[in-house]
């Protein structure tokens, strides 16, 4: 209303805004095209063997000639970050609704989850993978790594809705099943989204510890064991080009994750507001 | 929350809420509350006045049946509409306690979906209801996009729209500046003079608690009693005139009165 006044922040975007904004993008450039130029010219000025480090171009070189099997092994690592990503997603969120129906199960079940999250998956690899088919022990690895997140957001997002707006439920006699999909879900969205992000990198973390864990000894053909493989015949500007891929999938997964949760959350909730509104 | 037992006293069918040695207790040890009576009559408007903490807010959640008293009994009449999605009670809280993620429309129409109204008939309960809270224009906005105000009147329009015989309002304005209240308060003394529902309003203020009640419930400081019980003769309908009149100012002398025992040996009075 009228009687509200606009607060001082609410100020019209300046050029000086404009300029910092172009900065933010232009400033991570300059300083990778500085390191790569950097990097290229001790490996020329000193001329060390590729074998040893390789230059920029030499991994991009390296990059395009072994494109057919590197991108298999990117596809065959993305789908496996993909299952364990779908994996903890659907797990996590599931075990977090669970305990939020049954306080009885989540002091049985949580200390567990704990637990799996706390021993770093690279000591449970090796041993999964006894057990395990390869392909199921790779996702169960990207599994553990990456549902936690998930669970503990989605746990506190449920345990987070305003109390008078429960009450109001309750005033109504709304159901479970209603308190659940009109109520709980939507107010837990933002934190669900904010443990997907972080799951969505960690998935991809689990899956490559898991390829390095099987090692050559594995028959998988993911990028981590791409690398693996490459260093032992010492072919270093694919192990490079291998990892600038890994990166590069991270990024990628990370980016998409994050417009998912701008694209859901945009219309209402804070993180997701400009300045000016 | 119990109906009304089968009473044998004959008064009970005017009733819309009887309190009768109402205490309530927290876990903690403190009593917030009580004994308390109190008896509202259908169509009343009845404030209660008291200082903060004095269990105001716990006998409106108690009534609404939102906690369960101590000892004692609370007793509400039951709807009086038979439409399904009839409720006894709307609810105002202090905060405007909306739906962050989805539009005013849809805020109103929580009650609705709740007791699985019929999509048209809710359509048309929710038209009907926002306009009377003046926003049919911002049907689809989104919360954050309204002021306090605004925000204050979803929320009043969505306790109206299952068409409740009792309104209970927790502090509603108190968050408001100065201009919005008043203007609130006599959209709300239109709305009860055009629906007649039986209004329960908790206030701290003695100006606001005066220009709209019939009735006033002074309460005493922790534990919450009634203190005085004091009839708002003023004819209706009461406007800006009856704010700036000598009778107005002498309602509120003779409330403060009655309210200063309250906040005597607090530290602040």
């Amino acid at each position: 209303m009228s009687a509200l006044a606009t607060p001082p922040s609410a100020e019209p975007p300046t050029r000086d805004s404009y300029g910092s904004r172009a900065l933010r993008i232009l400033l991570p450039i300059a300083v990778l095209a500085a390191g790569i130029a950097v990097w290229e010219l001790v490996v020329r000025v000193y001329d060390i063997q590729p074998y040893v480090l390789p230059g920029p171009s030499a991994v991009f070189k390296t990059l395009i000639a072994d494109w057919p099997v590197l991108s298999q092994s990117l596809l065959v690592t993305l789908l496996t970050t993909l299952e364990g990503f779908a994996a903890a997603a659907i797990g996590g969120i599931a075990l977090a609704l669970l305990f939020n129906q049954s306080k009885w199960l989540e002091v049985s079940l949580f200390p567990y989850a704990v637990i799996l999250q706390v021993t770093p998956v690279i000591a449970i690899a090796p041993l999964l993978l006894i057990y395990l088919p390869q392909q199921t022990a790779v996702i169960v690895c990207a599994w553990i790594v990456a549902f936690f997140p998930v669970l503990s957001n989605t746990t506190l997002g449920l345990n987070s809705v305003d109390r008078n707006l429960a009450g109001l439920f309750r005033l109504y006699g709304a159901s479970r099943l209603q308190t659940l999909v009109l109520l709980k879900l939507p107010s837990a969205l933002p934190y669900i989204l904010g443990g997907l992000r972080i799951a969505g990198g960690l998935s991809l973390i689990g899956a490559v510890v898991a390829e390095i864990a099987a090692g050559s000894a594995g028959a998988g053909s993911g990028l981590a064991y791409r690398i693996a493989e490459s260093g032992y015949r010492l072919n270093i500007p694919r192990m490079f080009a291998a990892l600038l891929l890994l990166s590069a999938a991270g990024i990628v997964i990370y980016g998409l994750l994050a417009l998912t949760s701008h694209l859901l959350l945009r219309r209402w909730h804070e993180s997701a507001l400009g300045k000016e509104n | 929350m119990a109906e009304f037992a089968a009473s044998n006293e004959t008064d009970t069918a005017d009733l819309a809420v009887r309190l009768r040695g109402v205490t309530k207790v927290y876990d903690n040890g403190v009593v917030a509350l009580g004994p308390f009576d109190l008896d509202v009559r259908k169509g009343e408007f009845v404030s209660l006045l008291g200082p903060s903490g004095c269990g105001k807010s716990t006998a409106l959640r108690l009534i609404a049946g939102l906690n369960a008293p101590s000892s004692g009994s609370v007793g509400v009449a039951q709807s009086s509409a038979a439409a399904k999605v009839a409720h006894a009670i709307g609810f105002v809280f202090q905060e405007p306690t909306l739906m962050p993620w989805t539009t005013v429309r849809e805020n109103v129409r929580l009650p609705l979906t709740i007791k699985h109204a019929a999509a048209t008939d809710a359509d048309t309960r929710i038209d009907k209801t926002l306009r009377q809270v003046g926003l049919a224009e911002f049907a689809g906005a989104y919360p954050r996009q309204l002021s306090g105000g605004m925000k204050m009147r979803v929320s009043l329009a969505r306790a109206l729209v299952t068409d409740p015989d009792i309104l209970l309002m927790d502090e509603p304005f108190a968050a408001l500046d100065e201009i919005t209240r008043f203007r609130l308060n006599n959209d709300l003394l239109a709305l009860w003079r055009s629906l007649r529902k039986t209004v329960i309003f908790v206030t701290h203020s003695v100006f606001e608690s005066v220009y709209l009640s019939q009735r006033i419930v002074v309460m005493t400081a922790q534990p919450g009693r009634i203190a005085a019980d004091i009839r708002i003769d003023a004819p209706e309908p009461r406007g800006e005139d009856f704010r700036t009149s000598v009778a107005y100012a002498g309602y509120c002398r003779e409330v403060s009165n009655a309210l200063a025992p309250s906040y005597a040996g607090q530290p602040d009075s």
